[in-house]
C-alpha cells in the first residue's frame, strides 16, 4: 500500500469496511490505536499501522485484549484520540475496561467486527450476536452508545460520529460492525477534511485549585484535564465524588450511578438515529441493522410486489434504542419482523417498545451466511395476516 | 507555601506530596506499605523531578490505594492492568515520568502477562512491587509470590506451589533495573527510587513488606515489628548479585540489593529509530523525539 501522509484521504474510494472503518477513525482525528489480531477486524489495524506514522501518532500490538482496552485510556487521558478494534472473543475480554471507560468518562472507541458465536465460533464468518454484550457486556449499571454501520461508506461516515459522541458525551463507544460490512468493497467518498465536523474534547478553562475532575456541568457531564498539567487529579474505577477521590456509600454510588446513566438517557433524542424506507404507509415493519438490513431491502421488495405495505426501520445508532419511534410504529402497523443475525436480541427491545400494541416475529439466524430474502418474506407474508 | 518550602520543614517533610484531605488511610498498623511511601516521597523531593509531570499508576489490592493517596496525578486501575493503561498513559505523552505502583497480586498474578512484556519491550516505566507474599485486600489468600509451606486462607494446609523469583523474572524479561530491597531497608528503598526516576527504560523495585494482619499473623511470625527484626537479621546486601540465586522461602534469608542496571533503548527509542529508517522523513514522529 502506497502510505498517504494525510490524516483524511479525501476522493472517491474503492474499499472494504475494514479499511474505511480505519479511514473513519484517522479523519475523527484518532492518533492512538492499541489492538491484538483477530479474525475479521485486524484489517483495520493493519491498515491504521501502515497509515498513522506519517500522520502523527501510533499504533501498540499488545500482549492481548485485556492490555489494548486499557492502553487506549491511558493513552486518552494523556490526551490522545484513541481506539481499539476487535472481533467476539477479544471483546468478551475487553468488557472490563468497557465498564472502567464508563464509569472514568474517558472518551474512547471500541470496534467490534461481529463474528459467528460462541465461544470461538466462526471465525471468518458474519454473526450479529454481541448486540446485547455491546449494551451490558460489563458488570454495573451503566448506559452506552453503540453505532451499526451497514455498508463501507457507514463505516467512514459513522466512525467519525462515533469519535464525536465519545467526546461530546465523555462515553466509550461501541461500533458495531459485522464480518460482512467489514469485508464488503464498496465505493466510499471522503469528503474535504474542511468538511468533517469534530467533537473537541472538553477540556477546562478552569485552573488547578477550582477544578474538579468528577462535577457536572450542566448537561451532566464534568470537562476533563490531561495528565502532566499540574491539575493533579485522581481517577478510580471506584465509586467516587465530585474530586475523584473514592466515596464508598449508598448515596455516592446513587449519585453518580445515576448521573453516568442520565447523561445519555437525558440525551436520547439527540443521539438516536435510524433510516426508514416505505414506513409512510407500512402495515409491517421490518427492524433490521448491519449487513441484515440489506438483505431486508431484498425482501421488503418482494413483499411490496405481492402488494403487501411493508417497509424498514434501520437502527443506525443501536443503543441508545430508538424507543419513541418505535412506540410511534407500534401504534398503527400490524407487526414488526425483527431480523437479526441471533437467536432473538433486538427483538426483545422491539417487544417492549411495541408493548402488546402490535406482534413483533423474529426471524433468526445462527451466523455464518447471512439470510435468505424468502426467510423474511415468508414472516412479513404471515405478519401482515 | 511553595512545596519546595513545605518539603524543608522538619515536622513532615512528605505532606505535600500526600493527599492529606484523604486521610486516615486504609493500610493496618504495621503494615509495610506506607513505609513505602515514605521512602517515594522522600525519593521525589530527592530527585528534583517536575512534580506536575509525574503520574501514579496503580491496579487493585492494598498497594493499588496508594495512586489514590499521592497529590499527583494518579491513576486506580483495573486489577491487574496497571501496566498497560501505564503504556498508554507514556507512549502517548513521552514527557511524563510514569509509576507503576501496586502489589505483588496486582502485577505478578493477573497482571503477569503485561508485566513481562512491557519489560520485554523496555516501556519506560518504574514498576514498584510492594510484595507481601498474600493477598491483603480480600483477606489473605495464597499467590504467586507465597513462599512454600506458608499458610494461607485459600492454602490452608500450606502453599504447595514453587513462587516466582521477581528479580529473576524481571530480569530475565528484559528489565533494565532491578532491585529488591524490605521495608526494613528505607535509605536504600528511597535512594533505588531516585535511580530510577532518573533513569530512562522498564525499571523494577521489589520491596518485601509486613502483611501483619494477615500474612504474619496466620502464620505465627509475630507483628509488625518482629517482622522488621526478622528482615534486619535475615537480608544480606548482595549487590550485582545473580537474579537466579534470589529465591525465597518461609522466614528464610533475603538477598536484597541492585542486582540489574544496564542500558537498552526504550520502546520510543526503538519505535522512532525503525519508522525513522523505513519511512525517513515522512515519518511525523509523535510527542517529541
Amino acid at each position: 500500500m502506497k502510505v498517504e501522509a494525510k490524516a483524511v484521504l479525501t476522493g472517491t474510494h474503492f474499499l472494504d469496511g475494514d479499511q474505511a472503518c480505519c479511514e473513519g477513525a484517522l479523519a475523527a482525528g484518532a492518533n492512538f490505536a492499541a489492538g491484538y489480531p483477530i479474525t475479521p477486524s485486524t484489517e483495520i489495524v493493519e491498515r491504521f499501522a501502515s497509515r498513522i506514522p506519517t500522520v502523527g501518532g501510533l499504533f501498540l500490538q499488545m500482549e492481548d485484549e485485556l492490555a489494548s482496552s486499557i492502553a487506549i485510556l491511558g493513552a486518552a487521558w494523556a490526551g490522545a484520540k484513541a481506539f481499539t478494534v476487535t472481533s467476539g472473543p477479544g471483546f468478551s475480554l475487553m468488557m472490563e475496561h468497557i465498564g472502567y471507560a464508563a464509569m472514568t468518562e474517558t472518551p474512547c472507541v471500541f470496534v467490534d467486527v461481529q463474528r459467528g458465536g460462541p465461544s470461538t465460533g466462526l471465525p471468518t464468518l458474519p454473526g450479529q450476536g454481541d448486540m446485547m454484550q455491546a449494551r451490558w457486556g460489563s458488570h454495573g449499571d451503566y448506559e452506552i452508545i453503540a453505532l451499526c454501520p451497514n455498508s463501507p461508506q457507514e463505516c467512514f461516515d459513522l466512525m467519525i460520529d462515533a469519535f464525536n459522541l465519545s467526546e461530546q458525551y465523555r462515553t466509550p463507544v461501541m461500533f458495531m460492525m459485522d464480518e460482512c460490512v467489514g469485508h464488503m468493497t464498496e465505493k466510499v467518498v471522503i469528503p474535504a477534511a474542511d468538511d468533517i465536523k469534530i467533537f473537541p474534547r472538553r477540556y477546562t478553562s478552569l485552573p488547578p485549585g477550582e477544578y474538579q475532575p468528577f462535577r457536572p456541568g450542566p448537561d451532566a457531564i464534568p470537562e476533563m484535564v490531561k495528565a502532566g498539567e499540574g491539575y493533579r487529579i485522581h481517577v478510580t474505577g471506584l465509586t467516587h465524588d465530585e474530586q475523584g477521590y473514592p466515596a464508598m456509600d449508598w448515596r455516592s454510588q446513587g449519585k453518580l450511578v445515576k448521573r453516568l446513566v442520565e447523561k445519555l438517557r437525558r440525551n436520547a433524542g439527540n443521539i438516536v438515529r435510524y433510516e426508514e424506507r416505505n414506513a409512510e404507509d407500512a402495515e409491517v415493519i421490518v427492524v433490521a441493522y448491519g449487513i441484515t438490513s440489506r438483505v431486508a431491502l431484498r425482501a421488503l421488495q418482494m413483499a411490496r410486489e405481492e402488494g403487501i405495505k411493508a417497509g424498514l426501520h434501520r437502527p443506525i445508532v443501536v443503543w441508545p434504542f430508538p424507543e419513541q419511534r418505535i412506540r410511534e410504529l407500534a401504534e398503527r402497523v400490524k407487526a414488526f419482523v425483527v431480523v437479526e443475525m441471533n437467536y432473538g436480541q433486538m427483538v426483545y427491545e422491539v417487544e417492549r417498545c411495541a408493548a402488546e400494541r402490535a406482534r413483533a416475529l423474529l426471524v433468526p439466524h445462527g451466523g455464518g451466511t447471512v439470510h435468505e430474502p424468502e426467510e423474511i418474506l415468508e414472516a412479513i407474508r404471515e405478519a401482515a395476516r | 507555601m511553595s512545596e519546595a518550602a513545605a518539603a524543608k520543614q522538619p515536622i513532615n517533610p512528605v505532606e505535600p506530596f500526600l493527599r492529606a484531605d484523604r486521610m486516615p488511610h486504609i493500610w493496618c498498623p504495621g503494615c509495610g506499605i506506607g513505609t513505602t511511601v515514605n521512602c517515594f516521597a522522600r525519593a521525589l523531593v530527592e530527585s528534583k523531578l517536575p512534580l506536575d509531570k509525574v503520574v501514579v499508576v496503580s491496579g487493585i489490592g492494598c498497594t493499588g490505594r496508594v495512586a489514590g493517596y499521592m497529590r499527583l496525578d494518579s491513576f486506580h486501575t483495573t486489577h491487574g492492568r496497571a501496566i498497560p493503561f501505564a503504556t498508554g498513559l507514556k507512549l502517548a505523552d513521552p514527557n511524563l515520568t510514569v509509576v507503576v505502583y501496586s502489589g505483588d497480586g496486582d502485577l505478578i498474578a493477573i497482571g503477569g502477562n503485561h508485566f513481562i512484556h512491557a519489560a520485554r519491550r523496555n516501556v519506560d516505566l518504574k514498576v514498584i512491587c510492594v510484595n507481601n507474599f498474600i493477598y491483603g485486600m480480600t483477606g489473605g489468600q495464597v499467590g504467586p509470590t507465597t513462599p512454600v509451606g506458608a499458610l494461607a486462607t485459600t492454602s490452608p494446609y500450606g502453599c504447595f506451589e514453587r513462587p516466582f523469583n521477581l528479580p529473576y523474572l524481571a530480569e530475565s524479561s528484559g528489565a533494565v533495573y532491578v532491585a529488591r530491597w524490605t521495608a526494613f531497608h528505607v535509605r536504600h528503598v528511597a535512594r533505588s527510587m531516585v535511580e530510577v526516576f532518573n533513569k530512562k527504560g522498564f525499571c523494577f523495585i521489589e520491596i518485601i513488606a509486613p502483611c501483619p494482619t494477615l500474612y504474619q499473623r496466620r502464620n505465627r511470625l509475630g507483628d509488625g515489628l518482629d517482622t522488621m527484626r526478622y528482615y534486619k537479621q535475615k537480608s544480606v546486601i548482595k549487590n550485582g548479585a545473580s537474579t537466579k540465586d534470589l529465591e525465597l522461602s518461609l522466614q528464610g534469608e533475603i538477598i536484597v540489593g541492585k542486582f540489574v542496571d544496564v542500558e537498552r533503548p526504550t520502546l520510543k527509542q526503538t519505535m522512532d529509530l525503525q519508522l525513522q529508517q523505513a519511512l525517513g522523513s515522512r515519518y511525523a514522529g509523535w510527542g517529541g523525539r
